[in-house]
C-alpha cells in the first residue's frame, strides 16, 4: 500500500509540473462545452430568403411580411433573373429563394388553387430540411388565416406535448454528447502517452526493475488522471446547470459515479494503447486520428444509431461514450433512476473490466 | 535553395522510415472513409411509435394504419395504458406516444371535433420537431378523408390552397450521402495535416535533434518550409485517394472543375499545416502540442457547418466560424463538387485561405527561435 501510495505520489508530481498541460486540461473542456452547448443547434436563425416577385400582388406580398416578421428569416427583395439567382446560390451567397408566379393572388381566388415555389440550396441538406419546413408552416399559417371564415366539421384536435424539452433547444442533446465525447478523448489522450512515455525516455527500466508489480503500475498511473478527470467533470456539469440552462434531472450522486466509471473506462483504454505502441508520436495518432471521427459519428448524438447499417450498428457498440452518452441522456436530462441505465452501466463495467485484463497481458516485464 | 533540398531529404526519409506513422497516416482515414459516410445519415424515419388506443373503433384504427403506412413511424406497442406507454420513452424504446381517448369516435361523429394526445421525447429536438410535422401532415390528410366521407359537400369548399412545391436545387434526390460525404472527406484530410505537423517540430524539440538545427546555418524559413512540403504532398495524395472512393465507392460525380478543388485545397493545406506547425513552435512537448491542436480541431470541426448548419448557429459563433478554415474547405468542397461553382465563384473563399496561409506560416516561422 504504501509502495502505491508513494508511486502515485510520483505521478502526480509529473502531471503537476507541467503547469501547461494543466492548464490545458481544465481550460479545453470547459470551453469545448460553453462553446457547442451555446453554438450547436439545428434550429435556423435569421437566414436571408430571397423572394422572386412575379406576382407583386397583395398575397404575395402579405405571405412576404409574414415570413420578413418571423425570426427565422430576413428578407432580401430582389425581382432575379433565373441565371442571377443561379450564380447567387454557385457564389454560396444565399440558400433559397421563394418564387411566386405571376397572377398569384388571382389564381387564388379564381382557381382556388395557386403554386409557390420554394428553392433551397440542398447541398446543405439539414439547412434546406428546416427552411422547408418553416416556410411550408408560414403560408400554411397564412392560409389557414385566409380559410378562418369556414368552419371545418370533424376536426381532430392533436394536442402535443413536447417531453423534456418543450423548447425544441439543442442543449438537451448536444451538451450529454458533447461531454461524452471532450471526456472520452480527454482522458484517453491523458493516460496514452503514461507508459509510453516512460518507455521512449528510458525510465521504463528503473520501473521493471523496482518490486512493482504490474497492475500497481497500471493503477497508480491512472489515477492521478481520474482525480483530474473529476474535477473536469464537474466543473462541466456546474457549467452545464448555471450557464447552459441544463438542470440535472435526475440523482447527482448516481450521475457522478457512472462518470467516475465511464472516466476510468477511457483511462483504461488509454493505458492499452500506451502499452502496446512504442512511440508518444504513434500512442497520440492512434488516440486522436484513430478515435475523433468515429467517436463523433457513431457516438449517437450526431446522427440516429438506429438509421445505420446494421454493421455498423455493431461497431457503434464499442465505442464507450455511446453508453456514456445514453447514461447522461437517461439520468441527467430525463431523471431516470438506475434502473433504467443498469444495462449500459454493466456493459461499461466489462468494457472496462476487459480493458483492464487485456493491458495487463499485454504488459511487458522486459525490455525489448 | 541546397540546403532546402537537403533538409527535404532529410524529412522524406524520416517520414517514410517510420512505417508505422506512415501506416497511421494514410490507412487510417482511408479506412474511416470507407466506414464513417454509412453512418452519416441525417434522416428521420423510424420513429418509434406506441399507441394508446382507450376507443377500439374502427375510426382509431384506420388512424394507426395511416400513421403506420407513412413509412415514418413504426408501432412499438398498442393497445396499453399511458402510464405504461410513457415507461417506453423513459427508457428510450419510443420517441411518440399517442394517447386516443375513449369515445373517440361518437364524439368526432357527434360533436365534430374530438382531442387526441401526443407526447414526443424531445431531448433530440430536432427529430421531435420533424416526427410533429409528420404526424401534422398525417393528420390533416385523415381529416380531409372523414369529410369526403361525410360532408362532401364541404370537401369543394376546402380545396382552395396554395401549393408548395419545394426545389432543392444541385441535390435533387435530397440524398444525405452527397451532402455529407465530400465534406467527411475534407475533415479527415485536416485531421491528419493538423495532428501530424503538431507533433513534429516539437518531436525534436523533445529528442534534443533541434539543437543540431539551431547551430546549424540553416535558415528559419527553409527550416519550417522543408516541413511543410512533404506533408503537403502526403495529404495531397490522401486527398485524392479519397476522391477516387467518392467516385468509384460513393458515386459522387463532380458537377464543377476538380482543378479549380484542387487549387482551393493547394492552398488550404498550407494555410492549415501552417498551423499545425506554429502549435508545434509554441509547445515544449509532443504531450502539450497534441491536446492544444486537439481542441482547435474539435472547434474546427464542430464549427466548421457539415454537422449542423452555420445558419443556425448564435451570432458569436457564425464570427467564430469566420477564422475557422475547415469551415471554407467544406463549403468550397460543397459549392464546387455539388453545385458546380467556378473559379470566380469560389474566389472570396480562396482569398480568405490564401491571406490565412501567409500569416500563419510566416507566424510560425517568427516564432521558431534558434535557441533553446
Amino acid at each position: 500500500m504504501k509502495q502505491f501510495l508513494s508511486f502515485v505520489r510520483k505521478e502526480f508530481r509529473h502531471v503537476l509540473r507541467d503547469r501547461r498541460v494543466l492548464l490545458i486540461l481544465f481550460g479545453m473542456p470547459v470551453v469545448q462545452v460553453l462553446l457547442f452547448g451555446f453554438a450547436l443547434s439545428n434550429e435556423i436563425k435569421n437566414t436571408k430568403v430571397v423572394i422572386v416577385d412575379y406576382a407583386k400582388d397583395y398575397a404575395s406580398q402579405q405571405i412576404t411580411t409574414k415570413i420578413g416578421a418571423s425570426r427565422y428569416f430576413e428578407i432580401e427583395k430582389n425581382l432575379l433573373t433565373h441565371e442571377e439567382l443561379l450564380s447567387a446560390f454557385k457564389k454560396g451567397e444565399i440558400k433559397e429563394a421563394i418564387v411566386f408566379p405571376a397572377k398569384f393572388a388571382q389564381n387564388l381566388a379564381d382557381n382556388k388553387q395557386a403554386q409557390v415555389q420554394i428553392i433551397t440550396d440542398a447541398s446543405d441538406l439539414n439547412a434546406s430540411n428546416q427552411i422547408v419546413s418553416y416556410l411550408t408552416n408560414i403560408i400554411q399559417n397564412y392560409e389557414a388565416e385566409q380559410n378562418e371564415l369556414q368552419e371545418v366539421p370533424y376536426r381532430i384536435i392533436p394536442e402535443t406535448r413536447m417531453l423534456y424539452n418543450p423548447e425544441l433547444k439543442g442543449a438537451p442533446n448536444f451538451v450529454p454528447g458533447v461531454m461524452a465525447l471532450v471526456l472520452l478523448l480527454v482522458c484517453v489522450l491523458m493516460t496514452a502517452v503514461a507508459i509510453v512515455k516512460e518507455k521512449e525516455t528510458g525510465t521504463m527500466e528503473v520501473l521493471l526493475v523496482s518490486p512493482m508489480k504490474p497492475w500497481t503500475i497500471i493503477v497508480s498511473k491512472a489515477t492521478p488522471y481520474l482525480i483530474l478527470s473529476l474535477v473536469d467533470l464537474i466543473s462541466i456539469l456546474l457549467l452545464s446547470v448555471f450557464v447552459l440552462d441544463v438542470p440535472v434531472q435526475g440523482n447527482l450522486l448516481l450521475l457522478l459515479a457512472e462518470s467516475t466509471l465511464f472516466i476510468v473506462t477511457c483511462l483504461m483504454l488509454g493505458i492499452l494503447i500506451s502499452i502496446q505502441t512504442s512511440s508518444q508520436q504513434v500512442a497520440m495518432l492512434i488516440a486522436l486520428i484513430g478515435m475523433l471521427m468515429p467517436a463523433m459519428m457513431l457516438g449517437g448524438f450526431m446522427f440516429p444509431i438506429e438509421n445505420m447499417p446494421y454493421a455498423l450498428q455493431l461497431i457503434s457498440n464499442l465505442i464507450p461514450s455511446k453508453w456514456y452518452y445514453i447514461i447522461v441522456k437517461n439520468v441527467m436530462i430525463k431523471g431516470a433512476g438506475f434502473s433504467a441505465v443498469w444495462k449500459e452501466t454493466l456493459i461499461l463495467g466489462v468494457i472496462t473490466l476487459m480493458l483492464f485484463f487485456v493491458s495487463l497481458k499485454k504488459f511487458k516485464i522486459r525490455l525489448q | 535553395m541546397r540546403t532546402l533540398k537537403i533538409l527535404l531529404q532529410k524529412e522524406v526519409r524520416q517520414i517514410f522510415r517510420n512505417k508505422i506513422i506512415l501506416r497511421i497516416a494514410t490507412i487510417m482515414p482511408i479506412m474511416q472513409f470507407l466506414i464513417l459516410p454509412l453512418a452519416a445519415n441525417f434522416e428521420i424515419k423510424n420513429i418509434n411509435l406506441v399507441f394508446v388506443d382507450h376507443d377500439h373503433s374502427v375510426d382509431s384504427r384506420k388512424l394507426l394504419s395511416d400513421i403506420t403506412s407513412s413509412g415514418y413511424f413504426r408501432l412499438i406497442d398498442y393497445n396499453n395504458t399511458f402510464d405504461a406507454a410513457y415507461k417506453y420513452i423513459e427508457t428510450d424504446k419510443a420517441d411518440v406516444v399517442l394517447e386516443i381517448p375513449a369515445g373517440f369516435e361518437k364524439n368526432l361523429m357527434r360533436e365534430g371535433k374530438q382531442q387526441i394526445f401526443i407526447a414526443f421525447n424531445a431531448i433530440n429536438g430536432t427529430k421531435a420537431g420533424l416526427g410533429a410535422g409528420y404526424l401534422r401532415t398525417i393528420l390533416g390528410n385523415y381529416n380531409k378523408d372523414i369529410i369526403v366521407q361525410l360532408a362532401p359537400s364541404v370537401k369543394s369548399k376546402q380545396e382552395s390552397g396554395i401549393n408548395v412545391v419545394p426545389l432543392d436545387w444541385f441535390n435533387s434526390q435530397r440524398d444525405y450521402k452527397l451532402a455529407l460525404i465530400p465534406g467527411i472527406l475534407g475533415m479527415l484530410v485536416t485531421l491528419l495535416s493538423c495532428f501530424l505537423t503538431a507533433l513534429n517540430i516539437v518531436k525534436e524539440k523533445e529528442i534534443g535533434t533541434i539543437e543540431q538545427i539551431n547551430v546549424s546555418p540553416i535558415r528559419k524559413s527553409d527550416f519550417i518550409l522543408a516541413k511543410l512540403i512533404p506533408f503537403w504532398i502526403l495529404a495531397n495524395v490522401v486527398f485524392t485517394l479519397g476522391l477516387f472512393l467518392c467516385y468509384f465507392l460513393y458515386h459522387i460525380v463532380p458537377v464543377g472543375n476538380l482543378l479549380v478543388l484542387y487549387a482551393f485545397v493547394a492552398v488550404y493545406l498550407l494555410a492549415i499545416l501552417g498551423f499545425g506547425l506554429l502549435v508545434s513552435t509554441y509547445s515544449e512537448t509532443q504531450q502539450q502540442s497534441m491536446f492544444i491542436m486537439f481542441f482547435f480541431v474539435m472547434i474546427f470541426i464542430l464549427l466548421g457547418g457539415l454537422f449542423t448548419p452555420i445558419e443556425s448557429m448564435p451570432h458569436w459563433a457564425q464570427l467564430i466560424t469566420k477564422l475557422n478554415p475547415l469551415a471554407y474547405l467544406i463549403k468550397v468542397i460543397r459549392m464546387v463538387m455539388l453545385m458546380g461553382s467556378g473559379f470566380k465563384d469560389i474566389l472570396p473563399q480562396l482569398e480568405v485561405v490564401a491571406i490565412m496561409a501567409v500569416v500563419l506560416n510566416a507566424w510560425a516561422v517568427f516564432n521558431y527561435k534558434k535557441k533553446v
